[in-house]
């Protein structure tokens, strides 16, 4: 198997007081090791859902998730996962709180040796200088920052992101977008990102899985065939304005709009 | 300068309120049977010190106890309700009622059950009216934390053990000193309660019953202001303490 991602016919429902709510429907999704999924689709679709499936939080009702040809029933040391709030912990300094995966996953590391990973990271996202302060004293950029290097101190197999830039202002978000190419460069890791914002998904993905309503099937699947060292400007080219339109379409038939003016 | 301002104004200001109150005294020619003035309390210290020395220890130590074992089983039991949703809908109403009873009721139930041992029974009602605040505050800080602070730790495969150390623990340390610094002055007036209202008492509230007794009305006041320092002194030993566990909570003034 060359995945290292495998959602096969994961169908999902929750139990609600108003009996079961759907929300996947034999989903399937592949992603080859090394690359960058961006998944988009409208509100409340269940891709929140597809990213607890991924890290093994929780088991689908039918269907099967695999990592690396192994099946996921549990937790794994191999995923990182960053979400919109960036979960730092208030009483750690910045760099005490990028460790902090490493105390769980390598209990054995000696702390110069995590410190200095640690480091590493921080000057690669731009908070060198800022690993003694505490999470309040930095901006909301800067935690997500801090919070990515998080995320991927333990070298995990697979990156989990849940719209992690989703609370930060336009430009911020921009820088970030560059952050985590240029972590990808250094650092290769499979990806998920679930997004709401199209250009986020063009500018860092490799492929665009776009979810239809609840409960979410695989609609489309967009290959982005823009170089890997992409600026911002990419995104103004006349071929992602054609990826980014045809999303745009995807999303409303999703939407279930397909039929309204436009 | 700052340091200057810090001591100098509450230093007035006690001052301040001492003169104020030697002043009403004077101005309406109260005599210290009807109100003591202040001028009246050195003296009484003076003849009494090794009393004050002996029953604010038996006070002091009493209180502590009592409240080491509120945050203890407060903890336990906040924890208890944090963790399980069976446990809160269980405890919570129960907890409720028995913070309403008036304490000052429980003290001849309490004196009928353990006659004699007042010092079991001191300790155990500092320990009843100081436990409730400790619960409830650890209770909600463990039952709101955020999931996504637990699925960091458990996507990685962290027993629960581990997330309680590393994360709902430390979390919850700013709430449960709150609850504490309440806890300690509730814990104060448990600690009193049982000296003053129970026969034969030590500590204190006794010293205080004793000056009622003999119509010793300075002495009484002495002993007022004895239990407003060792409050003062227990709160502020928590707030020490709070700096040193918690001090991560508060924001650096602007």
């Amino acid at each position: 198997m060359s995945n290292l991602i495998e959602i096969k016919g994961v169908t999902h429902a929750y139990r609600t007081k108003a009996g079961p709510l759907p929300v996947l429907d034999n989903l399937n999704v592949s992603v080859p090791e090394g690359e960058f999924c961006a998944v988009v689709g409208p509100s409340g679709c269940g891709k929140s859902t597809l990213t607890r499936l991924v890290a093994g939080l929780m088991k689908p009702d039918q269907g099967e998730v695999w990592l690396h040809g192994e099946r996921v029933t549990s937790p794994r040391k191999t995923v990182g996962m960053a979400f919109q709030n960036p979960v730092l912990l208030e009483w750690r300094t910045i760099l005490d709180n990028v460790i902090l995966p490493l105390e769980i996953v390598a209990p054995r590391m000696p702390q110069r040796d995590r410190e200095a990973r640690a480091m590493h990271l921080l000057e690669m996202v731009g908070l060198k200088g800022f690993e003694g302060k505490r999470p309040s004293e930095l901006s909301g950029g800067m935690r997500q920052r801090a919070s990515l290097c998080r995320s991927i101190v333990h070298k995990p197999d697979v990156l989990i992101m849940d719209e992690p830039f989703g609370a930060l202002d336009a430009f911020t978000r921009e820088d970030l977008w560059q952050t985590m190419r240029d972590l990808r460069a250094a650092e290769p890791f499979t990806c998920v990102l679930i997004t709401h914002d199209l250009r986020e998904s063009v500018f860092l993905g490799d492929q665009v899985i776009v979810l239809s309503g609840r409960p979410a099937r695989t609609q489309h699947v967009l290959r982005v065939d823009l170089p890997a060292d992409r600026t911002i400007d990419s995104l103004y080219t006349p071929e992602a304005a054609e990826m980014l339109h045809l999303l745009r379409d995807q999303i409303r038939i999703a939407q279930g709009r397909d039929g309204e003016v436009h | 300068m700052e340091t200057l301002q810090k001591i100098a104004v509450p230093t007035l200001a006690i001052l301040a309120f001492l003169g104020l109150w030697e002043f009403i005294v004077w101005v309406n020619d109260w005599p210290n049977y009807k109100m003591a003035s202040p001028s009246d309390l050195p003296p009484a210290f003076a003849r009494y010190s090794n009393l004050f020395i002996e029953m604010g220890w038996q006070t002091l130590w009493r209180t502590v106890a009592g409240l080491g074992l509120a945050v203890l089983f407060g903890t336990l039991l906040g924890m208890a309700m944090g963790f399980s949703r069976i446990a809160r809908d269980a405890l919570y109403p129960l907890l409720v009622g028995f913070n309403a009873i008036p304490k000052a009721t429980l003290v001849p139930v309490i004196a009928l059950i353990f006659i004699g041992q007042h010092d079991f029974n001191t300790v155990l009602m500092a320990f009843l009216i100081s436990f409730f605040p400790i619960a409830v505050s650890v209770g909600i800080g463990l039952s709101t934390l955020e999931p996504e602070y637990r699925d960091i730790l458990r996507s990685l495969g962290a027993s629960r053990v581990t997330i309680f150390r590393k994360i709902a623990l430390p979390k919850t340390l700013p709430e449960f000193f709150g609850a504490l610094k309440v806890s300690v002055t509730l814990a104060f007036i448990g600690t009193n309660l049982v000296e003053i209202v129970s026969p034969h008492g030590r500590g204190l509230g006794a010293l205080f019953k004793s000056g009622e007794t003999n119509g010793d009305y300075p002495l009484m006041f002495a002993v007022l202001i004895a239990l407003a320092v060792l409050g003062i002194v227990l709160y502020y030993a928590v707030v020490a303490l709070e700096r040193i566990f918690a001090g991560w909570a508060e924001r650096p003034q602007s």
